[in-house]
C-alpha cells in the first residue's frame, strides 16, 4: 500500500466483517522512539489459534490454495521490511487486536497518508459502529469517539455528508496541532 | 478557534428539521463501492470520498452510498456499481475521483449512463 492509512482502512474492514460493534484505531508516531505504530482493536468474532496461525503464515500455502486473503500478509511484509513487525492477538468470541510497527526512519516506511480519509470512509460505511480514533505524536495526542458524537447528534446518523465533513475537519485541525508549527 | 464536539448540536438541529421531510419509499438509487484490499490499494477511498462529497453537495437525498468487500477482478478496481430501481445494474470500472464526479452528475442526476467508464467498454 502507498500509505499506512490505507493499511489501516483495510485492516479495520476486517473488524467490520467480523461483526464488531466497537473498533479502536490507534496511530502513534514517535521520532524519539523511531517508530510508527498502527493498531486496530475490535470486539468482533475473533479467530481460533489454528486459524490465526494460518493467517499470519500464509506463505506455507500456495496462492491458489490459500484459504484467506492478502490484507494481513501484505501488512506483515511491509512492516517487517522496515525492521518492524506485525502482532495479532485474537480470542474467539471476544475480539482481535492487530498491531503493526514500522521503523520511522526506514526508507521503505510509507507515509501515514490521508488518515482522516480512512476514518471518514469507515464511519461512512458503518455509521452504527462505535469507532475510537486515537492519534499520538511526540507533541501530544487527541481522540475522536463516534459514540460521543452520537450523543450530541441525537438521531442524526453519522453518515450524513455534513457530519462526515465535520469529522474530516476535526481530525485535520487536531492533526495540525500535533505537527508543530 | 478549536473545533468542539458541541458544534454537532447545531448540525443536529439543522438536520432534524430536514430529515422529517425525507421519504424512503424504495425509489432510492444505490451506489456500491468495492472496498476490499484490492479496491483500497487501487484507489477506492478517494473514489468513495468524491461520490460522498458530490452527492452531499448536490443534496441527492434519494441516493444511498454503501461499501462492499470484493466485487471481482482486481485489475478493474476501483469498481463502483449503480442500482437504479427498475433498471439493470451498471458496473463502472477503473474509477478515479474525476470519473466518479462525472458519474454522479451524469448518471445519478441526469440518469444517463457514462458508457465509456463501464465494464462493457473496458473489455
Ligand atoms: N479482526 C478480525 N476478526 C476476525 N477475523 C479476522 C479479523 N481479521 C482477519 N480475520 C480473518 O482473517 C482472514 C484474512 O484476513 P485478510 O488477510 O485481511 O484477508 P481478507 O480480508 O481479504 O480475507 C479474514 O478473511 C478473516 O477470516
Ligand atoms: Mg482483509
Amino acid at each position: 500500500m502507498k500509505e499506512i492509512s490505507l493499511n489501516l482502512l483495510d485492516i479495520a474492514q476486517n473488524s467490520v466483517s467480523a461483526g464488531a460493534t466497537l473498533i479502536e484505531l490507534t496511530v502513534r508516531e514517535s521520532q524519539a522512539e523511531d517508530i510508527v505504530l498502527m493498531s486496530v482493536a475490535d470486539n468482533g468474532k475473533g479467530m481460533s489459534p489454528e486459524f490465526l496461525a494460518r493467517v499470519t503464515d500464509p506463505f506455507t500455502t500456495t496462492r491458489t490454495t490459500r484459504p484467506v486473503g492478502m490484507g494481513l500478509p501484505l501488512l506483515k511484509m511491509e512492516a517487517e521490511m522496515t525492521g518492524g513487525g506485525l502482532e495479532i492477538k485474537s480470542e474467539l468470541g471476544r475480539g482481535t487486536t492487530v498491531t503493526a510497527t514500522f521503523r520511522r526512519s526506514h526508507i521503505d516506511t510509507p507515509p501515514l497518508g490521508d488518515l482522516k480519509g480512512t476514518v471518514v470512509t469507515l464511519v461512512q460505511g458503518s455509521p452504527d459502529i462505535d469507532f475510537v480514533y486515537r492519534r499520538e505524536t511526540d507533541l501530544g495526542q487527541f481522540v475522536l469517539s463516534t459514540r460521543e458524537m452520537r450523543e450530541q447528534l441525537g438521531g442524526v446518523p453519522l453518515d450524513e455528508p455534513e457530519v462526515l465533513a465535520w469529522i474530516g475537519e476535526y481530525i485535520e485541525e487536531n492533526e495540525q496541532s500535533l505537527q508543530g508549527e | 478557534m478549536a473545533k468542539s464536539i458541541a458544534e454537532l448540536k447545531a448540525i443536529r438541529d439543522r438536520m432534524q428539521a430536514q430529515m422529517n421531510l425525507r421519504k424512503d419509499d424504495g425509489d432510492s438509487i444505490r451506489v456500491v463501492v468495492g472496498m476490499a484490499t484490492c479496491g483500497i490499494a487501487a484507489g477506492a477511498r478517494p473514489v468513495l470520498a468524491a461520490i460522498v462529497d458530490e452527492v452531499g453537495k448536490r443534496e441527492l437525498a434519494d441516493v444511498k452510498i454503501s461499501q462492499t468487500g470484493c466485487i471481482g477482478v482486481c485489475r478493474l478496481e476501483p469498481i463502483v456499481e449503480v442500482f437504479e430501481p427498475g433498471k439493470e445494474k451498471v458496473t463502472y470500472v477503473n474509477m478515479t475521483e474525476d470519473k466518479a464526479r462525472r458519474m454522479v452528475s451524469e448518471h445519478l442526476v441526469n440518469h444517463r449512463v457514462v458508457s465509456e467508464y463501464t465494464i462493457g467498454a473496458a473489455e
